[in-house]
């Protein structure tokens, strides 16, 4: 019996042994693979981030990808206020406040009103709400082109065509399809008896609203804020269309910035305004990271 | 004041309501009367029937953009879902710093494809980026140059869309996998699948509706392209990378022919139509039969 | 020689010990169920054996053959899941053939095997229907078949029942007691419902907190638990426990413990128990339906007691009744057949079966 149990072990250690090294092999590839891709993804962000703090000379002459040799501060101030974009000389500082006048308010209409009419679609149902919602729905995936006319028309009509609050206007009405799906999704899963514990406690539609479904919400919040934080944010198609010259969010400055066809280069300027146009939404991905992929896997899958 | 109550739901809802009826049904309705009108740098109202349309698909460079996105999604498509799958498998494998990896390949989405294809165009550039880097490594002979190559510009543009979209592909495909019962796995297990094979007969075909879904979310992107076009190449070198998407801009805004424009646009919105409706009903579908099966 | 060897195995998760030392064995064609309130570490001991989970000390023995480091797939094996864990894109053949494919086994063999199989558990006009069009007593047999396919040394089932409504469970309780006397194979059933344990197992091991409390035939686990815990999970309604004080009463060792009104109730103990320990302080155990009314015939029947309790509630379920009474500041539950049943209010006369209690110390809860 001892030697059979010896015998026993012994294989069972070379089994496991083998066992163990197939499993190492396996982990080197992954992690190799997934570490040649990383490189990939870092590097374009890498090479922007290095390249607004190295001097314009050095660049050209030792190209965007390679290992920094100075450090210079100068490109900043330069693309903040002195940048040269489409005719006027006063770098990105005032696209950049564009963007945050537009952002802001657009973000927090759309997003209220979303979370109320989302309320509304789950919580209130009257007959054809489902097909009110199917409609609203459209409005996610209409193409922005076929709104371009028609918005300049508007816009123009209300006095508000070339203005930062004719954008907001855009992105709230655009927005809401976004922002009711996101919250009605999520309403969907709170319990309807919940509601009706509070209806025969004698609460009304707004009480309701505000000390039962908002304080179960702060999740979809963020999510919902992060996601048309950044959407309006990047938006660059009604930017450039609908206003014009100094009144044109960020991303319409960065393309005009990198159009303006001068034979020499200036990287380090146009690498700072890069950063300063991606910045923010970056930033709200690092620290909000898991919200915004919530956002897409429920949004898109929906 | 009963009835007020009653009402008062549709009430607060009613804006939104004929704020998206407006914006959906409105202006898709007013785009398509001017693709019908003789407008030109203003909109006119004089129906001209399908002229505009007519003159649309005899343009030369329509054809080029139609193409353009033909190749473009195919490959996009394809090569995002591949890829992300790729990358949500390699992450599924119990690794270690999950969410290191996932911020990595994610941190695309965040940022505008305005900002992405200015810096790819940066690095596309023979005498500042990729090119400039391996021949200055050594490899004098390397040419990387598409964004100066007639042919294949649209190459540039797929690359960088497939960077930017696999992250995107990656979250679903991997909230995905996650979704499977880890049970049907060990049972895999025992069964004796080796891992290739589990993946292939068993979580794969479980996870198939979601193939579906980012195939179609995907599509509707690359119909959509803009930003892209424009921040990468600006639908050049000449016209090769125009997309039915700069078209609009190109024929509203630049040319002052929004007759054509619009004509342009309601060709795209009739490309998504074509991509969304089946699918749509294709949902309905499979929701019915599942509900039947209880 | 034993089909299953269980030595010594421990578990940890981090600095977590889930599993203390476990021992235990199943002979060939046994039935061992393990058993056990949520977190006592069943599971994880099932997913060990099976190699679904890796070891932190001890050794598992199938057969003859340490499987330690051996994978699940080969360590001849089935098991049933849950939650059944079917492959949802294939059909029931598909499904019961999955495992023969991945290991190569001819066509022929495969077909044969899911012939023999399908008649055996009657599954037969289900083979091309896919788990989403069965009901939940089909998918569980399908299953049971795919696990059955493999002809493998060991079953193991994972609560298998759990998800079954109530009526259900009890028929597919016994279809597993049937299809374990025809096919016989060893098999380590989890489960946390007691009765499925003592119905089905020629063996329970009652698990709780990472360690077996007892290993023993059902019958021997529910007359003669090892201790407090094992006592009071087996059986339903469970055992009663009332402190009590040993005394003598004419020359003899009884148990007596306090009434309301400043009685006190003295229940002569019917074997040498008392004398085995020294202790004064008891706990006394009764099953419920070790009470009964008191009748002519009870009296001067060897080990019954007598006593008198008042009745608080009474639940008819009519098969049988049972009532809570009070011992004293104690509720006591009472199972009594129709014609004895109690009555509200009653201060009812009971005789109670000396013969089936059980003494516990109360410091270390073990059986005296």
């Amino acid at each position: 019996m001892a030697d059979m149990v010896l015998g026993a072990t012994k294989a069972h250690d070379r089994e496991a042994a083998r066992a163990s090294r197939r499993h190492l092999l396996a982990r080197i590839v992954i992690y190799s693979l997934l570490a040649l891709f990383s490189i990939v993804y870092v590097v374009p962000l890498l090479v922007v981030f290095f390249n607004a703090f190295r001097s314009n000379a050095e660049i050209s002459a030792m190209g965007l990808i390679s290992l920094p040799q100075s450090f210079n501060l100068g490109a900043w101030p330069q693309a903040w206020s002195d940048f040269c974009i489409g005719g006027q000389c006063d770098g990105v500082a005032r696209y950049f406040w564009n963007s945050v006048g537009m952002v802001v308010p657009a973000t927090i209409i759309s997003t209220a009103l979303g979370a109320i009419n989302g309320y509304v679609l789950s919580k209130w149902r009257f007959p054809g709400s489902e097909i009110v919602f199917g409609c609203m729905l459209l409005g996610v995936f209409m193409p922005g082109q076929i709104a371009l006319l028609p918005w300049a028309y508007l816009l123009g009509q209300v006095g508000l065509a070339n203005s930062v609050y004719g954008l907001i206007l855009v992105h709230c009405i655009q927005g809401l399809s976004f922002t009711t799906l996101f919250f009605r999704n999520y309403y969907v899963g709170i319990p309807d008896d919940l509601i009706k514990a509070a209806r025969i406690d004698g609460a009304g539609f707004w009480r309701i609203f505000f000390r039962i479904m908002v304080p179960l919400s702060p999740p979809i919040i963020i999510v919902t804020v992060i996601w048309q934080f950044t959407g309006i944010w990047n938006e660059y198609l009604f930017g450039v269309v609908l206003n014009s010259g100094s009144n044109q969010p960020i991303t319409a400055a960065l393309v005009a910035l990198s159009m303006s066809g001068t034979s020499v280069r200036t990287y380090d300027v146009m690498s700072a305004a890069v950063l300063i146009a991606a910045l923010p939404p970056l930033l709200v991905y690092f620290f909000g990271g898991k919200y915004f992929v919530r956002g897409l896997t429920q949004g898109a899958i929906k | 004041m009963e009835r007020l109550k009653k009402w008062l739901p549709i009430l607060v809802i009613a804006p939104s309501i004929v704020a998206s009826f407006i914006y959906v049904f409105v202006f898709a309705g007013w785009t398509f009367y001017i693709s019908l009108s003789d407008s030109t740098l203003l909109p006119s109202y004089n129906f001209r029937g399908f002229d505009n349309y007519a003159s649309l698909w005899a343009n030369r460079r329509w054809g080029v953009a139609y193409s353009n996105l033909f190749y473009f999604s195919a490959f996009y498509v394809t090569c995002a879902m591949a890829f992300g799958l790729l990358l949500a498998i390699l992450i599924d494998q119990k690794i270690r710093a999950e969410s290191f990896w996932r911020t990595v390949f994610l941190y695309p989405l965040a940022v505008s494809f305005i900002v992405t294809g200015t810096v790819w165009q940066w690095l596309y550039n023979p005498a500042s980026g990729i090119q400039f880097m391996v021949n200055s490594l050594g490899w004098t002979d390397f040419k990387f140059a598409l964004t100066t190559d007639r042919q294949n510009a649209i190459w540039a543009i797929i690359i960088t869309g497939i960077w930017g979209s696999a992250g995107f592909s990656m979250a679903l495909f991997l909230a995905g996998l996650r979704s499977v019962d880890q049970d049907i796995i060990k049972a895999a297990q025992i069964d004796g699948a080796s891992w290739f094979r589990t993946y292939r007969k068993v979580i794969l075909p479980t996870i198939a509706p979601i193939f579906l879904a980012v195939a179609v979310v995907l599509l509707q992107f690359a119909i959509k392209t803009f930003d892209l076009a424009v921040a990468l190449t600006n639908s050049g070198p000449g016209i090769s990378t125009t997309f039915p998407a700069t078209y609009v801009y190109d024929f509203m805004f630049q040319r002052g022919e929004i007759g054509q424009g619009a004509a342009a646009a309601m060709m795209i919105l009739a490309a998504l139509a074509v991509v969304l409706i089946p699918y749509s009903l294709y949902l309905v579908w499979r929701r019915r039969r599942e509900a039947g099966h209880g | 020689m034993a089909s299953l060897t269980i030595r010594s195995i421990r578990k940890n998760y981090g600095s977590v010990e889930v599993l203390k030392g476990i021992d235990l064995e199943a002979k060939t064609g046994e039935f061992i169920a393990l058993v056990g309130p949520s977190g006592c570490g069943k599971s994880t001991l099932l997913a060990m054996i099976a190699g679904l989970e890796t070891i932190t000390a001890g050794e598992i023995w199938i057969g003859d053959r340490m499987v330690n480091s051996v994978a699940p797939k080969d360590r001849d094996i089935a098991m049933v899941f849950q939650s059944y864990a079917l492959y949802p894109t294939m059909t029931v053949r598909e499904n019961m053939a999955f495992g023969m494919e991945s290991r190569g086994v001819p066509k022929d063999q495969q077909k044969a095997a899911i012939a023999r199989v399908a008649s055996l558990l009657q599954i037969e006009q289900l083979l091309h229907r896919k788990p989403g069009q069965l009901s939940g007593g089909q998918r569980q047999r399908v299953a049971m078949g795919r696990a059955l396919v493999r002809d493998p040394s060991l079953f193991l089932f994972d609560e298998p029942l759990s998800n079954l409504d109530a009526k259900l469970r009890v028929d597919m309780r016994t279809e597993i007691k049937k299809l374990h006397n025809r096919v016989g194979k060893t098999t380590i059933y989890v489960t946390h419902d007691q009765v499925e344990a003592m119905t089905l197992a020629s063996r329970i091991a009652v698990m709780h907190q990472g360690a077996v409390q007892q290993f023993d035939e059902p019958e021997v686990i529910y007359n003669r638990p090892s201790n407090m815990f094992v006592a009071g999970f087996m059986g339903s309604p469970s055992m009663n426990f009332i402190s009590a004080e040993i005394v003598s009463a004419n020359g003899r060792p009884a148990v007596s413990f306090p009434l309301g009104g400043g009685q006190v109730a003295t229940l002569p103990l019917h074997t040498g128990v008392a004398d085995r320990t020294g202790l004064r302080k008891v706990i006394l155990g009764i099953r419920p339906e070790h009470l009964s009314r008191q009748s002519p015939e009870m009296n001067g029947r060897a080990g019954m007691a007598t006593m008198s309790a008042p009745v608080e509630v009474v639940e008819p379920t009519g098969a049988e009744t049972m009532a809570v009474l009070k011992f004293g500041e104690s509720e006591v539950v009472g199972r009594f057949s129709p014609d004895e049943a109690p009555k509200m209010g009653e201060n009812m006369p009971l005789a109670v079966d000396m013969t089936r209690a059980c003494l516990f110390d109360p410091e270390t809860q073990r059986l005296i």
